[in-house]
């Protein structure tokens, strides 16, 4: 019996770099190729919907500062999948973490607490970091204590995550002025994250969020922690042998990743709104596992790719009002560069043979 | 002269810059156990991976009873009468043997399967041929010569006419191997023709009536047996002569220490009691049938598996089931599966070369990687070990499964270690580094260190080890260094190792 695509996969002995470093560029423009039809089936003109997408996204002082205040939690959401991913634990509940931190982030820096600011704002961060790792560590001690797959509970502990984000913001943490809006109590306006540009809304987050890309990166290559990451994730059995630590390393690299995501969370509440509410989060966490694979999980990559996507969204908003076009195409847009992303990466691994 | 059953013509096949097979021509006549030898990497498996229409060849054409077969289909091969007997099984474990027997040979929308006449055709074929398997036996049941059989009547059963057999010995034990040669001597006699493929030259010299010798994708040469020798053979297949390691007799203390005990030792389920001592320049040999244990003592030898009971010795210390304190004791280790344990593929060569010191002082200060060291020591293992690689930064699955073996073992004894364990270290690698392996595992030896060397190759064990302790179902015979190939072969099937092997 014949199959209809007689077609065979096989594996490259090493992947070339060019190919290696333009395949999210190649994933990209198929993307924005294939979605080009959508536009036309919405009935506007590609060109122009594009050129309204990236002006709207690139193209003023306001559009870089929104698109980076956007970008910042999806470089931290982004982090935290990629530092999960290397080491082959796939973290998929950065958005449930992403709530928890800032939930945190509000109970201690909306709290009665007489403590001066410059002690209270460090007890903040951390308190939202600890948060987001201890939601993080349970499905990585399920894991590797009980070998339950960490996709199925990261997963499902995000729906877990947002009631219980819910449950407060109805009770003990809602703002009792705020008109019965399901919203947190404001933070003390003397926590709140210091604005980087005038007239805009970026704030000291994007920095930290840069500069964490750039130490993981440091750490990955140069740090024993790094090396024990990447070889727990490439190959955990030959890790074993080797005498690495590998339940102990997942172990720490799934707190590394929820405390990233949790931190995601803070910036939202201190660098943004000031206070919490259940909308606060547009798939920040989603959008991570999205970024962390165009990124290749490479950490310096996480923020280029960040920024795409989020230039994406923000572009994606003033496009629809222009030309009528949904903005559901932005998600559409996002999703389709992950299949294209994965298709890509495939084939700078594989090479396709037709017989 | 009858027109040959099967004949490949200009058969070319070529994976990337590699050619696997270089216009390779070759006929097989009727009634003929033609051999195909090579090293690994020759070519065989290509070739007959493409006769069976597993892989499409690039040139070529390939005739079985003088109709031309469609490539790579492997239903019409079978129906052309061509029957293959791979290396690994394809059996399934827990169906019967009739059940594998019938496995695709039934239309799938036949509501009942036709078992009575199935069986009844079994049996005929069996008896036929003098292969005695009980149809109702679940495979999972069977030995692996057994299994082996099953094989074999389920190619004979789809009224196979030619049958290849890839690497057939390769898991059985010397008795076993004798019962398939006379299994194959009354195939032919019935009219089957059989290629047989191997790379064990006494094997190919015994059973065949031709011998095709492959060399890097080339057929080099036919040879007669009855006009050929060992030498001529090993020559033609590797290129060059091939001088096997000799084993210097240097005992000159008469009771050297004791470096490695291992007491009572049960372990993952299957290893049961085992005890014995390894001394100072002595190699240990490990025989036995694959799945017999094996696997669990070098895996507690490495400190991988926790023993449920008993204890290993290193000098006069217990030591604790951990990878990383057994490296620290001095113990070097080479895996079984060198590919998927003994490397970590996508990293680099030099992080592979430390991947069990990397917490030593002088691969990391403060959490930092020292990576001038770690790359300094990666070279040291190349060039001592003689590793053949495109540069350290290369990621380690880029090599040969030579240099790969090289590569884990000069991370094992590059720091001089008092024991090595050494688990089928040279399984599926060509003769060069086969000789290589032995070397060094022997300057070690001469160096005083304690070797165990677990091997599915008697003559492996033969031309290097000191004793001999045969392992069957979990349960380590007394080691010996006298044992003729009879008695260790009958041990390896679970027979006499009680009667010959008991302490009085």
């Amino acid at each position: 019996m014949r199959s209809l695509l007689n077609l065979r996969l096989e594996a490259r002995a090493r992947v070339p770099l060019a190919m290696a470093l333009a395949s999210p560029f190649v994933a990209v423009a198929f993307t924005l190729l294939a979605c080009a039809g959508l536009i036309v089936w919405a009935g506007a003109p590609v060109s122009r919907a594009y050129a309204l997408l990236f002006e709207s996204a690139f193209g003023s002082r306001f559009a870089i500062g929104e698109t980076l205040t956007r970008a910042t939690p999806l470089i931290l959401t982004g982090l935290s999948c990629a530092v999960a991913f290397r080491a082959h634990f796939y973290n998929i509940g950065a958005e449930g973490q992403l709530y928890l931190g800032a939930l945190a982030a509000v109970a201690v820096g909306g709290s009665a607490i007489a403590l001066p600011a410059p002690i209270l704002f460090p007890l903040m961060i951390a308190a939202g970091m600890a948060a987001g790792a201890l939601l993080l560590a349970v499905p990585a001690l399920a894991k590797t204590r009980l070998g339950v797959d960490e996709v199925v509970t990261t997963l499902l502990l995000n729906f877990v995550a947002l009631l219980f984000v819910s449950m407060m913001l109805d009770g003990p943490m809602k703002d009792t002025t705020a008109m019965g809006w399901p919203q947190s109590v404001p933070i003390r306006p003397e926590l709140e994250f210091g604005k980087l540009l005038e007239r805009s809304r970026v704030h000291v987050g994007l920095i930290i969020a840069v500069a964490l890309a750039l130490a993981l990166w440091v750490v990955n290559v140069r740090t024993t922690f790094g090396y024990e990451m990447r070889a727990v994730g490439a190959n955990a059995r030959a890790a074993r042998f080797a005498g690495i630590p590998v339940d102990s390393v997942m172990l720490k690299t799934a707190l590394l990743s929820g405390a990233l995501a949790g931190l995601a969370g803070v910036g939202e509440v201190a660098g943004r709104a000031g206070y919490l509410t259940l909308d606060m989060s547009p798939g920040y966490g989603y959008s991570g596992i999205v970024i962390a694979m165009l990124a290749g999980l490479n950490p310096l990559g996480v923020v280029l790719a960040a920024v795409f996507v989020a230039g994406l969204i923000v572009g994606a908003d003033s496009m629809s009002r222009a030309v009528g076009v949904p903005t559901y195409l932005a998600d559409v847009i996002v999703s389709v560069s992950l299949l294209s992303m994965l298709v890509a990466t495939m084939l700078a691994r594989y090479r396709v043979r037709w017989s | 002269m009858p027109p040959p059953v099967l004949r490949l013509s200009g058969i070319t096949k070529r994976f990337g810059a590699l050619v696997a097979n270089d216009a390779i021509s070759l006929e097989l006549a009727s009634g003929e156990v033609l051999a195909l030898l090579g090293e690994n990497g020759a070519g065989k498996s290509t070739l007959v991976n493409i006769l069976f229409g597993h892989y499409v060849g690039d040139a070529g054409a390939i005739e079985a009873f003088g109709e031309p077969l469609p490539p790579g289909d492997p239903a019409s091969a079978l129906a052309a009468g061509i029957g293959m007997v791979h290396q690994h099984f394809t059996l399934g474990d827990n169906l019967s043997v009739l059940d594998n027997v019938l496995l695709g040979t039934e239309k799938l929308w036949r509501p009942f399967s036709r078992r009575r006449e199935a069986r009844a055709r079994l049996t005929e074929i069996s008896k036929q041929f003098g292969l005695t398997v009980d149809a109702n036996a679940r495979i999972a049941d069977l030995s692996v010569g057994e299994r082996q059989r099953v094989e074999i009547l389920k190619a004979l059963y789809r009224g196979a006419r030619i049958l290849i057999l890839d690497e057939p010995t390769a898991v059985l034990t010397p008795q076993e191997s004798e019962a398939l040669f006379a299994t194959l001597k009354t195939l032919v006699a019935d009219g089957l023709s059989i290629i047989f493929i191997s790379h064990k030259l006494d094997e190919v010299l015994a059973v065949s009536q031709r011998i095709a010798v492959l060399r890097q994708g080339r057929l080099v040469a036919i040879r007669d047996p009855a006009a050929s020798s060992k030498a001529e053979l090993a020559e033609l297949m590797v290129g060059r002569r091939v001088d096997a390691p000799v084993r210097k007799l240097t005992r000159g203390v008469s009771t050297p220490e004791v470096l490695l005990s291992v007491r009572e030792l049960t372990a993952g389920g299957k290893l049961t009691r085992a005890s014995f001592e390894v001394r100072r320049g002595e190699i240990f040999g490990i025989a036995g049938v694959s799945g017999n244990g094996q696997a669990q003592l070098a895996d507690a030898l490495c400190g991988l598996l926790p023993p449920a009971q008993g204890e290993i010795r290193i000098g006069n210390r217990s030591i604790s089931p951990d990878p990383h304190a057994f490296v620290h004791a001095r113990v070097g280790r080479v895996p079984e599966d060198r590919s998927s344990v003994g490397i970590i593929g996508d990293l680099a060569i030099w992080e592979n070369a430390i991947s069990e010191r990397y917490r030593e002082p002088r691969f990391a200060r403060t959490g930092w990687l020292q990576r001038d060291a770690a790359k300094a020591q990666a070279q040291r293992i190349v060039e001592q070990f003689d590793v053949r690689c495109s540069g350290l930064d290369a990621p380690a699955k880029s090599m040969s499964g030579g240099n790969i073996q090289k590569l884990i073992l000069g991370r094992a004894l590059v720091d001089d270690p008092q024991i090595i364990i050494a688990s089928q270290p040279t399984w599926g690698l060509d003769v060069g580094a086969v000789s290589y392996i032995h070397g060094e595992l022997l300057a070690a030896r001469e160096r005083g260190a304690a070797i165990v060397l677990i091997s599915e190759d008697l003559d492996e064990l033969f031309a290097i080890a000191d004793r001999i302790a045969v392992m069957f179902h979990g349960v380590l015979s007394e080691a010996r260094d006298d044992w003729t190939v009879t008695q260790i072969g009958l041990a390896m099937a679970g027979g006499a190792q009680f009667a010959h092997a008991q302490p009085a």
